[in-house]
């Protein structure tokens, strides 16, 4: 069984949704982001995601394209994030997924890549602007590689698409809840749970459900069907909030650990939800 | 990617479908005022003293450039498919314009995603989209410039898919955008064609079209591919200079990379992102190029070359002074590269240039570097 396998299964048997916390590499410094994400695992991460910067980043709203400006000013290369990521010398109960545009993976060498993240510890890639048609061979070399490659799912796909994208991701499969880039909405649509409902029905695969999850609140009511919730551009907004890197390290872990309850035994989300 | 499943369907069946074309050549007929003229240039030919100059008269559309050809193709389509609304990116405004256009002509509503830079320097077509009824949204992210509304209309349409039809100005972009502007554009070339084998009752020589994402050349060059004995030239912006880092010559400094869902060639750094551009004309200042130019050029069929902003500003007041015509500083390229390749012609050879677009948007940019450039002509005027 894959780390990331492993990971739902862990939160499955406690009765929750797998938290997926978002991070921009470098972000908002090289050591805050490490920080960042060896602490996550320790306020109840189950898995963490970790976004390398991209100078045009199409799925993604305001916050992490702002964050993603700024690793890249920093010169955050795809060398720097596999070399924080190795110092964090991350067990195998904390694996790591990357998202990553195609280009700047192309440019690295896609085997190259894949080698040296799984050293550091990846065990996962999203590829956003990577479709299904065009991704026979980075499946392939992601599965020589030992690294799931994980399709994202979108809401206004007919089922015969979703189900070709949950017939070729592997780990999990990412549903998008909402249209559009990632950010934080003030409501998730009225049909998520639905929505939900018919992707897991048709996956063999745990699913988690990211984009616009802005509170602990919408994660409970996501975690009622999902099995994952990731959660992005609502930490880093709460970061930017706070001046000083320690606080920002700081605020970003105790929302995550409201996350964590709110992801938590699912009996009660219900009751969260309807407050 | 539904969406582009939903359109590359819709397209399928539109462009098989005899009502669907009728209704796209009396549009471009009735309402774009095409065909466009073959026009021969007989001062500027006369001047280069070379090959007889033919200009293909895009910039006599409606709205001034060749976009509305692709927009009116775009617009019938939406409505078939039962869209309310059309966003895009435009970059000197003349596709916005066009966008704006077709959207009010069909009764869509519309939003125009601009650089903040050009709405600076192409202040006159922001005020048209205005006028015509469109939204224009200043994109600042990034570079402020092309690509970036081009980012920013993709993250709209993501959003807005179930009621938008998102029309991409040039031959880039996912699939099936390329494929799908080149065939609008191509209206230019299959008239151009036309035109010049009653006119000359041969083909041309060499095709000459500046290039930015590439739809004015590829609409010019697609019908003439499988004459074998008609050059084509396309022509990129050296901006400042190609060996200074202010360019937006992508196929001429270029590698194949991935941008906005087409595998092209692509100006970026070593670790794949994606570089800034530079150039005068704001709607050749597009990092990456249509695939089906990478295609062209790797097999050979066609080559491609560049030209700075000086040759072209100077190309530019050459057609106002000897023609009678402004032509937008995009078409200036295309003027200043066919110049270049006149050099090594016969006169009895015969160059048919794309002129793609009118000047009147780009006066104040002109104007403010004309001084220095007329005392030139005037001087070479004199002398002659």
């Amino acid at each position: 069984m894959s780390a990331i396998a492993s990971a739902f299964t862990h939160s499955r048997a406690e009765g929750r949704a797998a938290l997926i916390p978002y991070f921009m590499a470098g972000y908002p410094s090289e050591d805050a982001f490490c920080r960042l994400v060896a602490s996550s695992f320790d306020v109840g991460a189950d898995i963490v995601e970790v976004g390398i910067p991209f100078s045009d980043p199409v799925a993604d709203g305001p916050a992490i394209q702002r964050a993603g400006q700024s690793s890249l000013e920093r010169n955050i290369t795809i060398d720097r994030v596999i070399s924080m990521l190795t110092s964090l010398k991350l067990k195998g109960n904390q694996p790591v997924v990357l998202m990553s545009y195609l280009n700047p993976i192309l440019q690295f060498g896609v085997k190259r890549f894949l080698a040296s993240a799984h050293t550091a510890g990846v065990r996962g890639l999203i590829v956003p602007d990577l479709v299904v048609e065009e991704g026979k061979s980075i499946e392939a070399d992601c599965q020589s590689a030992s690294i799931d490659l994980i399709y994202l799912v979108a809401p206004t796909s007919p089922p015969e698409r979703q189900k070709l994208i949950m017939k070729r991701s592997r780990g999990f499969v990412y549903a998008v809840s909402v249209l559009g880039v990632t950010g934080v909405r003030s409501a998730l649509p009225d049909n998520l749970l639905t929505r939900l409902r018919e992707v897991k029905q048709m996956s063999r695969l745990p699913v988690a459900v990211g984009f616009g999850i802005s509170s602990p609140q919408a994660a409970a009511r996501a975690a009622q069907v999902a099995d994952g919730i990731v959660v992005g551009s609502a930490l880093i907004e709460r970061m930017n909030t706070e001046q000083n890197e320690h606080n920002q390290v700081q605020s970003v872990l105790d929302l995550l650990g409201q996350f964590r309850s709110a992801t938590t035994l699912k009996s009660t989300t219900t009751d969260i939800a309807r407050k | 990617m539904f969406a582009l499943e939903e359109l590359q369907r819709a397209y399928a069946v539109a462009r098989r479908d005899p009502a669907f074309r009728r209704e796209l050549q009396t549009t471009l007929k009735d309402f774009g005022g095409r065909p466009t003229p073959l026009y021969i240039a007989e001062r500027l030919s006369e001047r280069w003293q070379g090959p007889r100059i033919y200009l293909k008269r895009e910039d006599l559309n409606h709205t001034g450039a060749h976009k509305i050809n692709n927009c009116i193709g775009q617009a019938l389509l939406a409505r078939r498919m039962n869209k309310s609304r059309l966003i895009a990116e435009t970059g000197a405004g003349q596709h916005g314009t066009a966008v704006a256009t077709v959207a009010a002509r069909f009764g869509l509503q519309c939003t125009i995603y601009m650089g903040a830079v050009d709405m600076e320097r192409q202040a006159p077509n922001v005020e048209r989209m205005r006028l015509l009824g469109a939204e224009v949204i200043p994109v600042t992210s990034g570079t402020a410039t092309l690509k970036d509304a081009t980012s920013e209309a993709l993250r709209d349409w993501a959003a807005s898919v179930e009621h938008t039809h998102y029309i991409i100005g040039s031959t880039v972009g996912p699939h099936p955008f390329p494929m799908m502007v080149r065939d609008f554009q191509s209206v230019i070339g299959i008239e151009a064609k036309k035109q010049i084998l009653e006119k000359e009752k041969r083909l041309p020589d060499l095709l000459v079209a500046c290039v930015g994402g590439g739809s004015n050349a590829l609409g010019l060059f697609y019908p003439f591919v499988k004459d074998t004995a008609v050059a084509m030239l396309g022509v990129e912006s050296a901006g400042d200079g190609l060996d200074t880092s202010r360019h937006a010559a992508t196929l001429a400094k270029g590698r194949p990379g991935v941008l906005h869902g087409s595998f092209s060639n692509l100006l970026q750094d070593h670790d794949g992102q994606v570089l800034p551009t530079h150039t005068i004309s704001a709607g050749l200042d597009y990092p990456g190029v249509g695939p089906e130019h990478s295609y062209l050029k790797q097999s050979g069929r066609a080559t491609y070359t560049t030209a700075d902003d000086s040759r072209a500003l100077e190309a530019c007041l050459e057609l106002c002074r000897d023609e009678g015509i402004i032509p937008a500083l995009e078409s200036s390229f295309a003027l200043a590269g066919a110049k270049k390749a006149a050099v090594d012609m016969r006169r009895d050879q015969i160059i048919l240039i794309n002129l793609s677009g009118r000047g009147d948007k780009d006066l104040a940019t002109v104007l403010s570097q004309i001084d220095a450039a007329a005392t030139k002509t005037r001087h070479a005027g004199a002398m002659r």
